[in-house]
């Protein structure tokens, strides 16, 4: 095997129907130490969470803060070990710890703090040439695919190649991190808040470097990201997820035009408009997420939902398929048979956009 | 970006990107402090190492009949101890031996609390309880005490002191190393380095050590002149080298008996203690700040 083999592109196992990643039941509870007296308690960070990524797409993931969209990312890629579920990359499960290895050839990540996420005592091409020459990439030739890779991601090797982060802006050093995630070939990459801290016309530079380079290497994004706008610009389709669980997953499109879940709408109706007669007059939910730490019993959103109903808290609902477009929400009232007194009866007039 | 900028990058990617410790090293070379303590330091250490060819008095051949003589006295610039013996010779040559006992062990210190500190720090958990307690409970002793103690216990001598003052600085070196690295360790950049499929030696390798040598560096720098002192306070207390043997904390103590008679002669090791000491603290403050390359 040559050297440039090491890190050429894995190829596709289970054809185009395949997902290339499946991720089932996945939970991640930390513990957190209690007070002086004990007590303590878990965070259920990311709870019994299932979402698959087909081929060629881009999965975005929305929510609030403290929702658990990064956790699932670093549970995906295996920074963090999962306490539950199953990942499946193109129909393989990933298990012991040599697969691991072999996911990170295959699922790469961009960090949304471009700063630290650049090791400031490295080169722009050191730090590139890193991941290849752990897999055994000679020094010379990784180097020489860190030149190639500054080119592909529009920053000239001449100039940058040799110099060190602080001396680059936050868009270029976004840049970098993301010739850094494509230095393995990967088929996937996770896109953690990776535009968020840039700005505005930045941020549509580095989206539509993504785009290109989506379409040129084949690539597959989770985008993750709090901004719905440029979720909606980016994304076929998206999960939304509150409290450490997947409330809603539908189309981009669906999504925005036949909105199930009230949080989601909720999220939705928070954008800020451009058009002054659709200004926001009032808060569409009040207050900050409860604490995950014991989230509320039943549907974890009854204790803000503007609809919630004594079977709420009660009964946790289930993810199910509201169309035949992939479209699935967690919410008693999409479900017919469930008892609430608006099951089956949810209407366009609710949906904001 | 606009096309002036890109002329003001290219014309700064001309001027060759300078690596990490030249830049630290051309901006201590501005600071007029540091230099002067790097010089001085630098001529007490060349003459340490070349004291034979310097043309010195023979600094154990002592005189009955010029003792305690006082600086400035024909011959004897500095004066002559209570044995009759050249105070100058006495001094350039005591630095060998008290330079080796204020370098060398913070030197080894700073070698093995490193990797201690560094292991501690990123791997974690179990293993880093194991290695922090096991300093803590150096940390219940007063350092000169536990020096005293353990040099003591290996029945004294120059190897022994050595080994002693040691031990004396492993534990503060592996609290500062471990406090940096678990700030280090959180970092992203040593996320991705693990997404990559890096294992943890070749992280701490190439992404930890890098970031975390400069702080203990020059925090071991700063414990240099402590441990000339406690050196020097072994010397005094007769577990550090042995008479004749020219070492600064030894003459100290030899002289004390003659400080009524001749107080500028028997303050001359003392000095040479203290500028040693500020010297090595001034040049680790310039260290510092020149190596905080972002300001």
């Amino acid at each position: 095997m040559s050297a440039a083999d090491l890190i050429a592109p894995v190829a596709d196992v289970g054809g185009p129907q395949q997902p290339l990643l499946a991720v089932r039941g996945l939970s991640k509870h930390f513990a957190v130490r209690g007070g002086f007296l004990g007590g303590g308690g878990v965070v259920r960070a990311v709870d019994d969470v299932s979402l698959s990524v087909g081929k060629g797409e881009v999965l975005g993931i929305v929510g609030e803060s403290g929702c658990g969209k990064s956790t699932t990312a670093r549970l995906i890629i295996g920074l963090i070990e999962p306490d539950a579920g199953e990942i499946l990359f193109d129909g393989e499960p990933v298990s012991d710890r040599m697969s691991l290895r072999e996911l990170r050839r295959r699922v790469q990540m961009v960090f949304q703090d471009s700063y630290s996420s650049l090791n400031p005592r490295l080169t722009i091409e050191d730090t590139i040439a890193f991941g290849p020459t752990v897999h055994g990439v000679a020094p010379a030739e990784a180097r020489a695919r860190a030149h190639d890779l500054l080119r592909k991601v529009g920053l000239d090797p001449a100039l940058f190649a040799p110099r060190y982060p602080h001396e680059l802006s936050g868009g270029q050093r976004q840049r970098v991190n993301i010739a850094r995630a494509l230095a393995l070939s990967p088929r996937l990459v996770l896109l953690d808040e990776a535009v968020s801290a840039l700005d505005k016309s930045v941020e549509a530079q580095v989206l539509n470097l993504l785009i290109d380079l989506k379409t040129e290497l084949g690539l597959t994004y989770v985008f993750i990201s709090h901004d719905l706008n440029v979720v909606r610009f980016i994304s076929d389709r998206v999960v939304v997820m509150y409290l450490g669980e997947v409330v809603e997953e539908a189309p981009v499109e669906t999504l925005w035009s036949d909105t199930r879940h009230p949080y989601t709408r909720a999220l939705l109706a928070a954008m800020p408009s451009l058009d002054p007669s659709r200004r926001t007059e009032q808060a569409p939910i009040t207050g900050d997420p409860p604490s995950p730490i014991n989230p509320p019993s039943g549907c974890r959103f009854h204790t803000r939902c503007p609809f919630a109903e004594p079977l709420c808290s009660d009964r946790r609902p289930a993810l199910l398929p509201t169309g035949n477009d992939g479209h699935a929400a967690a919410c008693h009232m999409v479900d017919p048979a469930s008892g609430h007194s608006r099951a089956g009866k949810q209407t366009k007039e609710h949906t904001h956009v | 970006m606009s096309a002036i900028a890109e002329d003001v990058l290219r014309i700064a990617a001309a001027d060759k990107s300078r690596g990490y410790w030249s830049t630290v090293f051309r901006r201590l070379a501005r600071d007029p402090v540091s230099v002067a303590c790097a010089v001085i330091l630098l001529a007490i250490v060349l003459g340490a190492i070349l004291a034979p060819w310097l043309g010195l008095a023979n600094p154990i051949q002592g005189s009955a009949i010029r003792r305690l003589r006082p600086i400035g006295t024909a011959g004897y610039p500095l004066g002559t101890d209570d044995l009759g013996r050249d105070m100058l010779a006495r001094l350039i040559y005591g630095g060998r031996l008290s330079l080796v006992l204020g370098l060398l062990p913070v030197g080894l210190a700073f070698v093995i609390g490193t990797s201690l500190g560094v292991i501690a720090g990123y791997v974690g958990g179990l293993l880093n309880q194991i290695i922090m307690r096991i300093m803590d409970v150096f940390y219940a002793f007063p350092s000169v005490l536990l020096a005293i103690g353990i040099s003591g216990a290996l029945t004294g001598g120059m190897l022994n002191s050595i080994i002693s003052l040691t031990i004396v600085f492993i534990p503060p070196i592996v609290r500062v190393a471990e406090s940096v690295t678990t700030g280090v360790r959180n970092l992203d950049f040593v996320d991705a380095a693990r997404a990559s499929g890096a294992g943890p030696m070749t992280i701490m390798r190439v992404h930890v050590l890098g970031n975390v040598l400069g702080p203990i560096f020059v925090y071991a720098t700063g414990l240099i002149s402590v441990c000339m002192i406690l050196a020097a306070g072994l010397s005094f207390l007769g577990l550090g080298t042995k008479p004749p043997e020219p070492e600064w904390g030894l003459m100290l103590n030899q002289l004390r008996t003659a400080i009524y008679v001749n107080p500028w002669v028997a303050a001359l090791p003392g000095a040479m203690i203290f500028i040693v000491s500020i010297c090595f603290n001034l040049l680790s403050d310039g260290m510092r700040s020149a190596m905080d390359v972002r300001s």
